[in-house]
């Protein structure tokens, strides 16, 4: 995918809402595209964050193991951000990432992202209100299915 | 028309040989309790009562006075509404189970209520509204309240429990009866000045063959009524009371309430309009015959609020909150008017002497009407 | 307000602790709208306020789904065909689908709250052309605890219908949407200008679909929501039902939101 296909697919998403043009373009410049095959493992558990993707299209579950059971906690779809660990150093991944159907993502390297970030702050500061609201949602969802709504109090207390 | 204490008595004849179950004040178990009576001599003769903030004492009158007190625990809900019933019964009847309504089968008493007060007709006025006055009427209460014969009593004196005068209901009476008597004290006996309030009281008036009452009668039964209405010292605010206690619904008040209260109860279970019921069913070993009963109930218990794993309203102050801004507050929104008429048992009978009047006034930030009440 | 003695048709297992069974509607059915519940009792055991959630246009039978969570619907759930329960009902205030004509329906449950729904969903295919497009998103706790499956999925072939599914916790086998059901606005299709929604499911759930939809554009007045509260009487005399100055029974249990929404966020009410 040439730069110029980049930045019109990721003008689109609505992670880059309040971006002004030249920061997506800087944005766009950072990318990469990046294609999974149905089931196919985008990242695993404790990997070394590397990687910050924005889905364009297809579905992703993020899974964790306990118990040799594993759990879909999460699904996220097209327009979503994933990986946002990536941003923070030293982090590995917290969850399993698996394509539930062929996934099209746009794909950026976390180093250079925060790289990015701190040679141009005010890109930096509009890319982590970003990434905010996005852990905001995440965390917000979060608490509500911590809340396991649909059993009845008792079984919950 | 003048009444001496022997017309009073063979109103009360009549009544029962009319088929009426008289229900009147009568004094047991240290309260004046209302229950059937026979005649005069099953009156409270002579007591009164005492009232304050969770304190109730009889007391001996000088005089003989028959309704020489001002209101006991018990209010007639409990005959038009009462504690437990049976709704129906289930038999098994080959496999498919037969239903019989049990409040239709067996024709309730028809009451004669002698000693009514003005606060307590303004409650059963309530209740009618809650009852009947909806979509649905409640089958039971309608039985039980469509003959009822009221005989008032106007209040002659009042206790510092009293609140009627603020809620509009009393004391002087106004209607809600068939008739209407004031008693009057001379020495150590008693007489009554009736008049009637309904075609059937005036019937009963006239069969009794009593004088007319002269204009000083009259004086002397409007003068003790004014007594009456002097005695009253409780105040409660009710301008702007039912908005501000449904914005306040956060309010350390209602903290300051619940450490004290017990959530016992008992000012649901004294209180002439409290309404709320719960049904239980039961059923014989053999599963062939089972009953639904309908019990009072009361909103400060935890499992009035219940839904599948826990209460709504777990906590005391939850509970008290409910009670009184519905008391309050909501009742007007559900039926047109207040749910207290102001006849102060619920603060008699508080074993942890909690006023009403007190509390909603601090949710309201209304300065207090009423100086708090010496404890005994 | 006796109960009438009627017996059970058929019962179906929908998950671990949730069965729908179908009652000969006593007297041969009076009908009942979308939205309405009734008292079902099993006689010695007690009574219990029980959704419909059957067909509208099959008056002749009664339909519920119950979730076994105390003694009473403990002792529904083990009623076998051929068994009578007593029905009272029915009660109460039902979805405004007659005013809502020429609208598009959007429908959020969540648990057990997609059964007072159901019937919503029959009275709108029943008259398809009145209404614009069918969205219904519903969150459940795991693929184990959803109901009606395989009638969802029939659904979510007609035209003009989207059935989104989402459950707070999936296995992989379950290749559908994890999140809760808030998580799924952001793939309904719906003209937030032109649509009612109707909403039934945990209070809190509700709550934050309210917000949810107040974000994607829509109106309160437009919003739907079923309420729950204990209730012995279902007429309004018992009192076991209120929230604030509403009967849950008789003034609802369906309200609209915007009458609701300020009490349903004041705890303990």
């Amino acid at each position: 995918m040439k730069i110029p296909d980049v930045l019109e697919t990721l003008r689109h998403l609505p992670f880059v809402k309040n971006f002004e043009p030249d920061q997506i373009e800087k944005l766009a410049v950072l990318a990469h595209e990046g294609r999974f095959e149905r089931d196919q493992i985008i990242f695993r558990e404790g990997d070394a964050s590397s990687f910050f993707y924005l889905i364009v299209s297809g579905k992703v579950a993020l899974e964790v193991t306990a118990l040799g059971r594993t759990l879909r906690v999460q699904t996220l779809g097209d327009g979503e951000a994933l990986g946002w660990s990536s941003l923070l150093v030293s982090e590995g991944k917290h969850f399993q990432a698996r394509a539930l159907t062929a996934v099209r993502a746009l794909v950026f390297d976390g180093a250079r992202l925060r790289e990015a970030c701190e040679q141009d702050p005010a890109f930096g500061y509009r890319l982590m209100r970003a990434v905010f609201e996005v852990l905001a949602q995440r965390l917000q969802a979060m608490r509500i299915q911590l809340l396991d709504l649909y059993s009845p109090a008792s079984a919950r207390a | 028309m003048r009444l001496e204490a022997k017309e009073l008595a063979s109103l009360i004849e009549t009544l029962r040989r009319d088929g009426y179950e008289v229900v009147g004040p009568t004094v047991r178990d240290g309260a004046i309790v209302y229950d059937a009576i026979e005649g005069l001599e099953d009156l409270p003769r002579g007591w009164t009562d005492e009232h304050a903030p969770g304190r109730y004492r009889l007391l001996r009158r000088p005089d003989n006075a028959l309704f020489g007190y001002v209101v006991g625990p018990q209010s007639w809900k409990r005959f038009l509404l009462p504690p437990r019933v049976r709704l129906f019964s289930v038999r098994r009847n080959g496999d498919q189970p037969e239903i019989i309504a049990d409040a239709s089968a067996e024709p309730p008493p028809k009451y004669a209520f002698l000693g009514a007060r003005a606060c307590e007709l303004a409650a059963l006025a309530v209740q009618d509204r809650v009852l009947l006055g909806g979509p649905y009427a409640d089958p039971i209460y309608r039985n039980r309240r469509q003959d009822v014969f009221v005989i008032a009593v106007q209040c002659t004196q009042a206790a510092p429990t009293c609140f009627c005068s603020s809620m509009g209901t009393g004391p002087k009476l106004s209607g809600g009866y068939d008739i209407a008597l004031t008693e009057v004290v001379e020495g150590a006996e008693s007489w009554f000045v009736a008049h009637a309030g309904t075609e059937a009281g005036a019937a009963r008036l006239a069969a009794l063959g009593a004088p007319e009452a002269s204009p000083q009668d009259v004086a002397r039964a409007e003068e003790a009524a004014r007594r009456a209405e002097s005695m009253i010292t409780r105040r409660l605010n009710t301008a702007g009371l039912r908005e501000r206690l449904a914005e306040n619904f956060e309010h350390p008040q209602w903290d300051d309430v619940a450490r004290r209260c017990l959530a016992c109860a008992n000012c649901t279970l004294v209180c002439p309009t409290c309404f709320c019921v719960t049904v239980e069913d039961t059923s014989d070993v053999t599963g062939s015959h089972a009953e639904r009963w309908r019990l009072w109930d009361s909103c400060f218990t935890q499992s009035f609020s219940y839904i599948h794993g826990g209460p709504v309203r777990a906590s005391i102050k939850a509970r008290y909150r409910q009670w009184l801004t519905h008391k309050l507050s909501s009742w007007h929104d559900q039926f047109g008017t207040s749910g207290c008429v102001g006849c102060g048992r619920c603060i008699t009978w508080c074993p942890a002497a909690i006023e009403i009047t007190t509390e909603a006034e601090a949710v309201c930030g209304f300065p207090p009407s009423s100086l708090r009440s010496e404890q005994a | 307000m006796l109960p009438q003695a009627s017996r059970v048709i058929a019962v179906e297992r929908e998950t671990r602790d949730t069965f729908t069974f179908t009652v000969a509607a006593p007297g041969g059915g009076s009908g009942f709208a979308p939205g309405q519940f009734s008292m079902l009792s099993v006689f010695g055991v007690g009574e219990a306020p029980i959704s419909i959630s059957g067909d509208p246009g099959e008056p002749d039978r009664l339909v519920y789904t119950v979730r076994s969570v105390g003694p009473v619907t403990q002792a529904l759930v083990t009623r076998r065909p051929g068994e009578w329960i007593g029905v009272r009902g029915p009660f109460g205030a039902s979805w405004p689908l007659a005013a809502l004509r020429g609208k598009d329906i959007l429908i959020v449950a969540g648990g057990i709250g997609l059964a007072p729904l159901r019937p919503a969903v029959y009275y709108v295919l029943r008259r398809r052309g009145d209404y614009g497009r069918l969205v219904l998103l519903y969150g459940a706790r795991s693929p184990q605890d959803m109901l009606y499956r395989k009638q969802l999925s029939a659904w979510s072939y007609l035209p003009d219908t989207q059935i989104l599914t989402t459950v707070d916790y999936g296995g992989l086998s379950w290749r559908g949407h994890v999140g809760v059901v808030t998580t799924l606005f952001r793939y309904a299709r719906f003209d937030a200008q032109r649509t009612a929604a109707l909403v039934c499911g945990p209070e809190v759930m509700m709550r934050f679909v309210l917000r949810e939809l107040e974000t994607r554009g829509m109106a309160l007045s437009d919003v739907y929501v079923s309420m729950e509260r204990n209730m012995k009487c279902a007429v309004g005399f018992c009192g076991h039902c209120q929230l604030g100055p509403h009967f849950v029974c008789k003034d609802g249990p369906v309200f609209p939101a915007a009458r609701v929404k300020r009490l349903m966020e004041r705890y303990e009410l």
